[in-house]
């Protein structure tokens, strides 16, 4: 267990705030310490440390790291990025999660209560992450959501989105369906109904909107009863899509053509490594992959013993994060390696009719192999007639198959399905798929929920009126009714405002002033000593020296590097379903659009000064008080 | 004698099918696509074979005169497999309206893909639309029946969890003697010191010592 030794331990004379100073004198009778003692509720725990970890790793790994790593790794430099990636976790990953999680297991409360111990003007820290937690909440189970939509039209044959549907008079494909995918088409309007703009928002969609309120229920029934079942659930979370990914890596690699994908993503190219958008998205890839700034692994550490070893604990949950990533990458790009190769081969098999039906050729005398040859010879012997065709012939190229790097819901919802159609057994690959993006999400809303739950939970006043189950079917009901903006029909394009604006600036300023304030308010050697009287470890000189110059540098540049790319860029811009073109086409944002991203990132940033404000009045006021009764 | 006639028959015949002649049909068969290995040669057996589907298929058009398979004319066959046929009226100077020709065909289809073990992907005839089969869709869809299933188990555990929340809080709060009986194990559990408890680290509690909270001293100076 690692409690050391059985004598009790005498904590250094810090006092103020840390409860449980052992042997010095109480001023109610013993009695009535005990009773009170007796009668206050027991703070949960995990099970067993087990739970914790694999609490940790099932909020961490992510849909993240299955549609977001592949891409990075893709578009800056395949095998070469590995290298920033590592570094960056060496200099940022480990030692910020080490610290939210020892904050966590130190103060034992939830973010708001632990920032307020170390400095009551820093609780809008606390708030600041609550308030983030719930944004990203909200819109991240409309992911789970769609991942229902799909599992459950996974059960058909064929699959839904592997044949375009048959228009009015049954003598074609319908049009949209035509111009882009079955896939995009099953995708932008069967499961969004997409409208054309975010100004023409629609209405709420039912099918979605049933999805969407069965994740919160399902969420809901993880949260009820606290650490009791989320320690349970998290085993469930935590493993499935490790043993999901395994068979889809064994399945993968034996595609067709997945050693072509393969090939292509791990050669390095190291000319990469002088960009320096290429360090700075592996320093976003590890903060934001690891979930830190939310109060999740707070509010997880919080429930942990004392004496708990979260220190290696740290170590094993990102090492864990990030060889799932490179894994879980493994696995897209031999999917993407035998998507590029059919398509390739389609495409080939495409012109090869074109040219025989123009020709008049025997049928199967062109092949793919004699293709460009007889080309010429086509175009010598019949130049009329080829230049004809010529303008119809397109440039089948295996390169620029592979080269569509796609990344979020894109790859998870259109990629992904479209390889999963051309597979055998397809509806088995289909619904194992799924039920991985489900558990990946469904781990990661405990985490995002438990972040919003444990400072409610933890405040006298609230507990007082309202039982655990209260607070959390509250809070899930207020957040599933909120969510339902992501089922209109411009659904999607609010989805993506929250999920590129509303937790990503103000997390940097969150962590930023957790590290200042754990560092240099609270004090590193005091926190260190803490530390060591909790666990038993003294605090490495690798620690202290990450914790105290190398991340908060780091993220400060990073911080810097985004407010000027924002500030730079001018007008935001989206991409929006153009239906009767069948592509993504991209437009501005419209005025109220750009004032709903501003509220998204000024309401959680503004937390942190405005309630130090707030706290600094209220004591002025007091003190004013106080001195006029004396 | 008979050497004229021959030859003003093929000439009318070569006047009434051509390539893109009126009410003239092209047809294109991918035999190899299709079977693969297994694929036949296109002879004019085959021929033979087609021409008869054509008119089978005019003459189940009601209301129409019998045709036959010398009224129905093939011509320009390629490589490919490739050709186009024209339907003839018995007096064999012109040829059948394409409209009749094309509702005959569609109406038949699956006979004349079946006679050459095709489909409407291998065999074409251009121009002529074929119908999609339309897609078997079940009373209710397959999704909503496994979306209630899954929603109901989920009502069920969440009240089961909850009620069983209630019976637990009931429980708790209806033995007040049971403060007492901790208080007496706490007597015997807690270390004392100079008859002053003890609270050691590993309480499950963590709660502030108020005694050391006094009003100027709560604001941790920065």
């Amino acid at each position: 267990d690692g409690r050391p030794g059985a004598t009790h331990i005498t904590l250094p004379p810090f006092g103020k705030g840390w409860g449980g100073a052992p042997c010095l004198p109480v001023p109610r009778s013993p009695a009535e310490g005990l009773r009170a003692w007796a009668m206050e509720k027991a703070r949960p725990q995990w099970g067993n440390p087990l739970q914790f970890v694999f609490a940790c790793i099932s909020y961490a790994v992510g849909l993240g790291n299955v549609w977001r790593f592949p891409y990075l790794c893709q578009m800056y430099g395949g095998g070469s990025f590995l290298v920033p990636y590592i570094i960056m976790l060496i200099l940022e990953g480990m030692p910020l999660l080490y610290l939210e999680l020892a904050v966590g297991q130190r103060m034992r409360q939830g973010s708001i209560g632990a920032w307020r111990t170390i400095s009551p003007y820093l609780s809008g820290v606390g708030v600041a992450s609550v308030v983030a937690s719930f944004f990203l909440s909200m819109y991240y189970n409309v992911i789970n959501a769609w991942s229902f939509w799909y599992l459950f039209h996974s059960f058909q044959d064929p699959l839904p989105w592997s044949v375009c549907p048959l228009n009015d008079n049954l003598t074609g494909y319908d049009e949209e369906c035509e111009k882009a995918s079955s896939t995009q088409y099953f995708w932008y309007r069967k499961t969004l109904n997409i409208s054309p703009s975010i100004q023409e928002s629609g209405g709420v969609q039912w099918e979605p909107a049933l999805c969407l309120i069965l994740a919160w229920l399902v969420v809901y029934l993880c949260i009820l009863r606290g650490t009791e079942s989320t320690g349970k659930v998290v085993y469930f979370t935590a493993l499935l899509p490790y043993c999901v990914l395994i068979i889809y890596l064994v399945r993968g690699l034996t595609l067709h053509g997945a050693t072509n994908g393969l090939v292509y993503m791990f050669t390095p190219k190291v000319e990469q490594l002088a960009n320096p958008k290429t360090w700075i998205s592996a320093a976003t890839q590890i903060f934001f992959s690891l979930g830190l700034g939310f109060g999740s692994l707070i509010a997880f550490a919080s429930y942990n013993e004392p004496s708990n070893d979260c220190q290696k604990h740290a170590i094993v949950v990102s090492l864990i994060n990030s060889s799932t990533s490179i894994f879980s990458s493994i696995v897209t790009f031999s999917i993407y390696g035998f998507k590029a190769t059919f398509n390739y081969e389609n495409c080939l098999s495409k012109v090869i009719l074109l040219l025989t039906n123009s020709f008049d050729l025997e049928d199967g005398f062109l092949t793919a192999s004699n293709l460009e040859p007889m080309k010429d010879y086509l175009a010598s012997t019949y130049p009329s007639k080829y230049s004809e065709v010529f303008p119809h012939i397109r440039n089948c190229s295996l390169e620029s198959e592979l080269n569509t790097a796609v990344q979020g819901t894109g790859l998870a919802f259109i990629v992904y399905t479209e390889a999963i159609k051309n597979m055998e057994v397809s509806q088995l690959w289909s619904v194992l798929y799924f039920f991985m993006l489900l558990t990946l999400g469904i781990g990661s809303m405990l985490g995002n929920t438990a972040a919003i739950l444990t400072p409610l939970t933890d405040s006298k006043v609230i507990s007082r009126h309202l039982s655990r189950e209260a607070i959390s079917g509250l809070v899930c009901l207020i957040s599933c009714g909120i969510s339902m903006v992501f089922t209109m029909e411009a659904g999607n394009y609010w989805f993506d405002i929250f999920n590129d604006y509303a937790a990503t600036l103000s997390l940097l300023l969150i962590v930023l002033v957790e590290i200042i304030a754990v560092c240099y308010v609270y004090g590193l050697r005091r926190f260190g000593s803490d530390l060591q009287a909790m666990t038993g470890h003294t605090l490495n000189w690798y620690w202290k020296a990450m914790w105290a110059g190398v991340s908060p540098l780091l993220i400060v540049s990073l911080f810097i590097f985004y407010l000027s790319d924002y500030i730079l860029m001018g007008t935001l811009q989206y991409q929006a379903w153009d239906a009767t073109q069948g592509k993504l086409v991209t437009k501005d944002y419209p005025s109220y659009a750009l004032a709903v991203i501003w509220l998204l990132v000024a309401s959680s940033t503004m937390c942190i000064p405005l309630v130090a404000l707030g706290i600094f009045i209220t004591h002025c006021l007091k003190k004013r008080g106080t001195a006029a009764v004396a | 004698m008979l050497w004229p006639l021959f030859f003003l028959m093929t000439a009318i015949h070569a006047e009434l099918c051509q390539p893109d002649a009126e009410n003239a049909f092209k047809v294109r068969l991918s035999i190899r696509t299709a079977l693969g290995d297994k694929a036949y040669v296109w002879d004019t057996n085959e021929e033979y074979l087609f021409r008869a589907m054509v008119a089978f298929s005019m003459r189940k058009v009601p209301n129409r005169g019998a045709t036959e398979i010398s009224h129905v004319l093939l011509c320009n066959v390629t490589q490919r497999v490739s050709f186009w046929f024209v339907v003839t009226d018995p007096s064999k100077n012109h040829t059948l309206p394409a409209v009749e020709v094309q509702s005959a065909i569609r109406m038949n289809r699956n006979r004349i893909n079946n006679a050459f073990s095709l489909n409407d992907h291998t065999l074409e005839f251009l121009k002529i639309p074929s119908t999609f089969a339309p897609p078997m869709e079940p009373s209710v869809p397959i999704w909503i029946i496994i979306f209630g299933v899954i929603f109901c188990i989920v009502i069920v555990a969440v009240t089961l969890l909850i009620l069983s929340g209630i019976r637990q809080h009931r429980r708790n709060t209806k033995g007040p003697s049971g403060v007492d009986d901790t208080e007496d194990k706490c007597e015997n559990t807690i270390a004392v010191e100079n008859g002053i408890p003890c609270d050691p680290l590993d309480t499950k509690g963590g709660h502030i010592n108020e005694v050391f909270l006094t009003e100027e001293e709560r604001l941790t100076p920065l």
